[in-house]
């Protein structure tokens, strides 16, 4: 059995009088894919918001990597090793596709104003080092030749491998996408499936949200569901599609 | 004299004032924060059409409350137009920009405008006509004077007769409306654009009255006035929670008051000699009742600022507002 | 790597800007002021870019800083004190203490909503002046709307910056010894600028100015950064003001009203946010604008009219404020808009 990654333990949170989470725990393995879904409103990009320091939580704790995350911040949780993309995608546009995957180097470089200015040895040093990264990056989501090309003019499908690009740049221990599928017609999500297995076979842990249940029970190692906040079932994608409360709550009471 | 009632009546002129003219950069912040920074420079121009009026008729022979209603009148219909102008050449094509944009056209708008306005009437301050009487009651150690009376009466009114029109009517539902959610408000049949327009309409005519109320308080106006007073509007606005008309009139009549007093008091309370530490050389200072005093009456301009400060940085939503900082 | 042409023509911009000077000086003294100011102005655009350009935070009251600079400079090297300090232990100290001021005010507003930071900055501006104004009581630190007087020239051993100095058949005049120390420090800031541009830091600036949130999702402290590129941007302004109370030889609050603020967010708008020679463009485009009305309105009022209608300074602040609504409206990326496409690949550090 594969060590834990992250461990969720009781998260909640309310907006106003909405309970969006409710002792929600959960846990992912090292390695795996591991699949968020449920229907409208259940509560899956909360979660994810609360992950990543977006949002803060009202309760619960989040241990990750064997430490207790504190999620006050989303740069602090994005060097701790959480990168994630955004459902509707948020890119810098007015820089170069290079240039957005350079970014997501940041919190792994160190170079300050100073030696910025004075051109130290170092920090040409790390520069190569960063742009050398981000070329291998481009390379590994298949968009190396629009590299120079503003971010904004990309297509749709180039657009959400740039977003993965630039959260793989982070070295991510654990990769966290909102709803990559969102949009793509079926080529493009076939290809999106090649690439999150390809990153499963290079070691990466994937968090996944998701409305194309298909792409989610076919790519996912377990599948938790949510249902009004809570977790309604944790388990293997053909024991989820087999469990009678995920039936009832997502698929509808109409196929019940 | 009781200077304390003396501050609190003073406060509440200035203070109603600013409420009427926060109220302008308030709903156009509610329908789509915008900052308008040329709101101020409206409420000035009001402010020098009704002089310019005023002091063309002062020789008229009409009766001097005939006098100042034409000149009223005449600043409003102008200052609306030019309110609907402002958003309509300025800021509407600009509706989809970023958001540094029309903020950047506001100021240049601000700038144009002042400056038109030193054109048309020059670099000196106008004087406001002496032809109504400027009684003055004296009300328990303090005094106050019937256009002290006026200006919180009228904005009183004012404020209520834009509740009345914000809450209980269709269009305000509709101006409502589309401050909570612009696209919904678009679904349910509101026309955006106009209630838009209708936010800058609306404020330049009360800014307008502002204009008047504010210059013949002080006895001038000058092109420079909206600045200030626009500054100083703004933070009402924002003390009080921007987009929140309620928030607008109490922010407007607080900053009033605590520059009022701060204006009164700041002298006395920073005058070292009256601390407890008034030895050796500050001793020499103080000696024959002389004093020290760190900041004086002069510092009045800096009380808006500083309060506007702080309320950013300890209270972003202002007192009635709802969270304004950063969404995601 | 640069190409023969490109070095050609930087030598030939290089000898241009060395000539300058004298070219002007012929036809009289003025002209080298002029452009003295324009490149002090350049110097706070720049200054500026990178708070407005790079990273997005608009800020009105940029005239404070400047003002804090000049300050510093004249209360240390003036007989208002009795100080005389040499400029190069007070540049850095202007520098320093408007980088303090910058922190202190970026500090606590810079998590705050763009519009909300505008405004904040707008009201520190005006309360700074308000302080030099008021200041002089019950202790004369700033001698109120006077202002300071008899400020100290720059010095550098014998050569003061006040007197004219001949070599070699050329004079040298105060104003052109000085054009040539702006020019220095202009070169270094516009370095430091692509520098800083081409840097990690540059990049976060531009991504949180792209899209804050996904900035802080990529790692990026954006409060830190942020406030990095406020105490950048005040230093800048430091650094210009000191050079400005010494070319001026006094300073008074009139100098730092809002108009000024204004004045360098029109240079910085109209010539391309973030794009560092749009900038210089526009900083030197707008700082010769008002002397050509001087020359031009001037006299062709008079000659048409009998009499000046439209004061050129009150036409200038009207271009001003034009250029910032029109270029908005049509250009909103300025005249000469940031280049970014390619520019990382083709050249620089290939």
């Amino acid at each position: 059995m594969s060590p834990v990654l992250l461990e969720a333990r009781n998260i909640g949170k309310r907006f106003g009088g909405v309970q969006a989470l409710k002792d929600v725990s959960l846990t992912i393995k090292s390695g795996e894919i591991y699949g968020l879904i449920g229907p409208n409103g259940a509560g899956k990009t909360t979660l994810f918001n609360v992950f990543t320091g977006l949002y803060p939580r009202d309760s619960g704790e989040v241990i990750f990597c064997g430490t207790t995350l504190t999620l006050d911040s989303p740069h602090a949780v994005a060097a701790a090793g959480i990168a994630r993309t955004f459902q509707n995608i948020r890119l810098f546009g007015n820089m170069t596709a290079l240039e957005n995957v350079m970014v997501g180097r940041h919190p792994r470089s160190y170079a300050g104003v100073f030696s910025a200015i004075l051109r130290t040895r170092a920090e040409r040093a790390e520069e190569a080092g960063i742009r050398r990264r981000a070329d291998e990056l481009l390379h590994y989501v298949g968009i190396a030749d629009r590299a120079g090309d503003l971010a904004r003019h990309l297509s749709y499908g180039d657009q959400r491998r740039l977003e993965i690009a630039r959260a793989l740049a982070t070295d991510p221990k654990l990769l966290a996408l909102d709803e990559p599928a969102a949009g793509m017609n079926a080529t493009e999500t076939a290809a999106l499936r090649r690439l999150i297995e390809g990153l499963r076979s290079d070691g990466l842990t994937v968090l996944l949200i998701e409305h194309d249940v298909k792409l989610v029970l076919g790519l996912c190692d377990r599948v938790a569901v949510l249902d009004y906040g809570e977790k309604i079932a944790e388990d293997a994608p053909e024991a989820v599609r087999a469990n009678p409360k995920v039936i009832e709550a997502y698929l509808g009471a109409s196929t019940a | 004299m009781d200077t304390l009632l003396q501050q609190i009546i003073n406060g509440l002129t200035t203070g109603s004032v600013y409420a009427v003219v926060a109220l302008g950069y308030t709903m156009v912040y509610g329908v789509i924060q915008l900052i308008n920074f040329a709101h101020g420079e409206v409420v000035m121009i009001g402010a020098m059409v009704a002089f310019s009026v005023i002091t063309a008729l002062a020789g008229s022979g009409l009766p001097p409350l005939v006098i100042v209603l034409a000149g009223v009148m005449a600043a409003i219909p102008s200052c609306m137009l030019m309110g609907y102008l402002l958003e309509r050449a300025a800021y509407r094509p600009l509706r989809h920009a970023p958001r540094l944009a029309p903020l950047i056209t506001a100021i240049g708008m601000s700038i144009v405008l002042q400056h038109l306005a030193l054109l048309v009437w020059g670099r000196n301050p106008l004087a406001f006509p002496q032809i109504v009487d400027n009684h003055v009651f004296g009300i328990g150690g303090a005094a106050i004077s019937s256009v002290q009376i006026v200006i919180i009466l009228l904005s009183l009114t004012m404020m209520a007769g834009l509740s009345w029109f914000v809450y209980r009517t269709r269009f305000g539902i509709a101006i409502r409306a589309t401050a909570e959610n612009v696209d919904v408000a678009g679904l349910m049949g509101v026309n955006a654009d106009r209630v838009i327009a209708a936010t800058f309409v609306i404020g330049a005519g009360l800014g307008a009255v502002a204009g008047v109320m504010y210059g013949s308080y002080y006895g001038i106006a000058h092109y420079t006035m909206g600045f200030s007073l626009g500054l100083k509007a703004f933070s009402a606005a924002v003390l009080g929670g921007i987009g929140n008309i309620a928030g607008a009139m109490l922010g407007g009549i607080l900053l009033g008051l605590v520059e009022a007093l701060g204006t009164g008091y700041v002298g006395e309370l920073t005058d070292l000699c009256g601390w407890p530490i008034a030895h050796g050389w500050l001793a020499g200072q103080c000696a024959d009742g002389g004093n020290f005093v760190l900041f004086g009456s002069n510092y009045q301009d800096v009380f808006a600022f500083l309060m506007l400060i702080l309320v950013l940085v300890l209270r972003p939503s202002g007192l009635l507002g709802e969270r304004v900082s950063e969404r995601a | 790597m640069k190409t023969n042409r490109e070095r050609f023509g930087l030598a030939l911009i290089a000898i241009a800007l060395i000539a300058l000077p004298f070219v002007l000086a012929s036809v009289g003294t003025a002209w080298v002021r002029i452009t003295n100011f324009a490149v002090l102005f350049t110097l706070l655009s720049l200054g500026l870019n990178i708070v407005v350009g790079f990273a997005g935070l608009l800020d009105l009251g940029y005239v404070a800083f400047f003002a804090v600079g000049a300050y510093v400079y004249a209360l240390l090297a003036s007989p208002h004190f009795g100080l005389h300090l040499p400029f190069w232990v007070i540049l850095p100290i202007g520098a320093t203490v408007a980088c303090i001021a910058g922190v202190v005010l970026g500090a606590p507003t810079l998590r705050l909503r763009g519009d909300y930071l505008a405004i904040v900055t707008l009201g520190f501006g005006e309360i700074v002046r308000i302080f030099m104004n008021n200041l002089s009581s019950p202790v004369n630190l700033t001698n109120g709307p006077k202002g300071i007087n008899r400020i100290d020239p720059f010095q550098i051993g014998p050569l003061n910056f006040s007197a004219s100095d001949s070599f070699g058949g050329l004079v040298f005049s105060g104003p052109i010894k000085y054009y040539y120390f702006l020019l220095l420090v202009l070169l270094a800031v516009i370095i430091i600028n692509r520098r800083l541009q081409d840097s990690r830091i540059g990049r976060a600036w531009v991504a949180i100015r792209e899209d804050e949130i996904a900035a802080r999702a990529s790692g990026i402290n954006t409060r830190n950064i942020k406030l990095l590129a406020f105490a950048m941007g005040a230093s800048f302004g430091g650094i210009a003001g000191g050079m400005f109370a010494a070319i001026q030889g006094f300073v008074s609050p009139e100098s730092f009203i809002l108009n000024e603020s204004i004045m360098i967010l029109a240079m910085v708008v109209l010539g391309g946010m973030g794009n560092i020679w749009g900038v210089v463009a526009g900083a030197v485009l707008l700082s010769f604008v008002p002397e050509l009305l001087r020359y031009t309105v001037e006299p062709a009022q008079k000659a048409l009219f009998g009499k000046l209608l439209v004061d050129p300074e009150v036409l200038r602040m009207l271009i001003f404020g034009l250029a910032l609504v029109l270029t908005m409206r049509f250009r909103p990326a300025g005249l000469w808009p940031e280049m970014r496409h390619r520019r990382e690949l083709d050249q620089d550090r290939a």
